[in-house]
């Protein structure tokens, strides 16, 4: 089924016309520098750079623990860095303001890893619901454009059941139609494929790159599903250690010869990245008289 | 050292927390005319906390009202002034047990509700997915259940009072055989509006109190099953005894 190229306004060249408006096209849309963020006392980041081209779908990968959701709420402004700059779409996110932040954060969208959804509404609900808070849109229109939404990601027909009601791939397309309800510039996924059956990881897979094309949105991914993510992604970075690893297009990730790449993009148990946690010597341990470690 | 350090630590911990639940509580006032002028909101949660509580405080109101007529027409038959009973019971209800009883058993009911309910949607992403709509969650949250929790206390605290007078009049007018004329001439005559004053504002303050603990405990959750758990005992633990503490104080101030 093609999704509707948008259904909800006057075309794609309307769509990216706010974009032009706040950079050049072609230009970096998200710009990290010397990023340091820790917690505890434990670096999460150090150094890390990175930029987000405009349009398109960037991948951001790593092993479980390297920080990519961290990643993800310190661009959109949850958290805020130690030292180094993120700029995002033009805004410096150490010198934005709060109102400034909720501001930018009208033009993203979100699609959390559990979805996120607000139990205590309906579907329909769900997704009218940043339209109701930000808008005076009379209540047929709300009705119409949300209709919309959930058209396009096949779940009209779930309009009125509640969240509790959904399956978890049924509870993520939601969570999608409700990010792209405001016509977001950038929208972006955490572990968007965690926990999904075959059938719902391939409709959310379409859905990322169907509407990343229709809405002309760039879209950022945070996922360790290298096979799936590499289907969509144009640009994929991989992190580790605080660090980008490596980036550049799938193929180029493939083809790069570095070890910590072929143990990411190949499954492989042992690598840079170790299978065991760092613990004392094992047959000591075991011959140790203490009743605990 | 050591102990002085640590004292110093846990001090200087304590004037942070204390500094955030004032922070806390200045914005979600702040937040409160707007939260009032969407008013199916504040409504809603008026419903969750009060009306919602309505059962068990009308049943605790009784009981507490009947074991005030029995014990106080025992205390007044020994001085020989049983038709006071009603002027005791009034009193004692309306400006004391009234108030302190409904706000722990809201604290209970209703903040113990607020309180899991702010913490599971913490757990579940649901706050941050409303930042990150641009939706203030103080504002759209917060909020309208701190007032409906302000709003629901001095109503649920007034229904307590009633119910419970009526107790005290059917244990002490129906079974003691406390003379039913006197009951009730005796309460209107001793009964002032110093009184009634001071049971509106100490349920006025304790509704502040408990509902601005239990958005606060709820809001900050840990985002954990184990958080969550953690923030609804101290939800009542400190509403408990922040409610005792501000009855002595308040107590002392009308005297």
């Amino acid at each position: 089924m093609p999704l509707p190229s948008n259904p909800n306004g006057p075309g794609d060249a309307a769509l990216r016309a706010p974009l032009q408006g706040i950079a050049g096209e072609g230009s970096a849309i998200v710009e990290i520098r010397d990023l340091g963020y820790a917690v505890g006392g434990r670096p999460v980041f150090a150094g890390l750079d990175m930029e987000i081209a405009r349009g398109g779908i960037t991948a951001v990968m790593g092993p479980s623990g390297t920080g990519k959701t961290t990643l993800l709420r310190l661009i959109t402004g949850q958290l805020a860095a130690d030292s180094g700059e993120i700029v995002v779409a033009g805004q410096d996110m150490r010198m934005v303001s709060r109102a400034s932040l909720f501001a930018l954060r009208r033009r993203m969208g979100m699609l959390f890893q559990n979805g996120a959804l607000l139990t205590d509404i309906s579907v329909f609900e769900n997704v009218a619901f940043p339209l109701r808070e930000h808008t005076d849109l009379p209540e047929r229109l709300i009705r119409e454009l949300v209709l919309m939404k959930l058209q396009a990601v096949g779940l009209r027909g779930a309009a009125e059941l509640m969240p509790a009601e959904l399956s978890g791939g049924m509870n993520r397309r939601v969570a999608l139609a409700r990010a792209i309800v405001m016509d977001p510039e950038i929208l972006i996924y955490d572990e968007p494929f965690v926990g999904l059956d075959p059938i719902s990881l391939g409709m959310i897979l379409r859905l990322v790159r169907r509407l990343n094309d229709a809405l002309g949105i760039t879209s950022i991914v945070v996922s360790h599903d290298v096979k799936e993510i590499s289907a969509v992604a144009d640009a994929m970075f991989l992190l580790s250690g605080g660090k980008v690893v490596a980036h550049g297009t799938p193929a180029e990730l493939k083809a790069n010869g570095s070890d910590i790449v072929r143990q990411f993009v190949g499954g492989l148990p042992d690598g840079p990245v170790p299978f065991h946690f760092p613990a004392p010597d094992y047959f000591g341990e075991l011959l140790s008289r203490e009743d605990r470690p | 050292m050591r102990l002085l350090r640590e004292v110093l630590h846990s001090l200087a911990e304590s004037l942070v927390g204390l500094g955030t639940v004032v922070r806390f509580f200045l914005r979600t006032v702040a937040a409160c005319p707007a939260a009032l002028l969407r008013i199916d909101l504040v409504s809603k949660q008026v419903y969750n906390s009060g009306a919602l509580s309505l059962v068990i405080i009308m049943l605790s109101g009784l009981f507490v009202g009947m074991v005030l007529g029995l014990q106080g027409f025992q205390l007044l038959q020994r001085f020989g002034s049983e038709e006071a009973l009603g002027t005791a019971a009034t009193i004692g209800l309306v400006k004391e047990l009234g108030p302190v009883v409904t706000a722990l058993l809201f604290a209970g009911r209703a903040g113990t509700a607020l309180a899991s309910e702010l913490g599971l949607m913490r757990a579940t992403d649901q706050i941050s997915a409303m930042e990150m709509m641009a939706v203030d969650p103080i504002r759209r949250l917060v909020a309208p259940r701190f007032l409906g929790g302000v709003i629901a206390m001095p109503l649920l605290a007034a229904i307590f009072s009633m119910i419970g007078i009526y107790g005290a009049q059917l244990v002490g007018v129906q079974i003691m055989g406390v003379d039913g004329g006197s009951f009730w001439s005796q309460m209107r005559s001793a009964v002032d509006l110093r009184d009634i004053n001071e049971g509106i504002v100490k349920s006025c303050v304790f509704g502040v109190s408990c509902s601005l603990i239990a958005v606060y405990e709820g809001f900050f959750a840990i985002p954990t099953a184990e958080g969550v758990g953690r923030a609804t005992t101290r939800t009542v633990v400190t509403s408990a005894v922040v409610v005792l503490f501000l009855d002595y104080l308040l107590t002392a101030a009308f005297l």
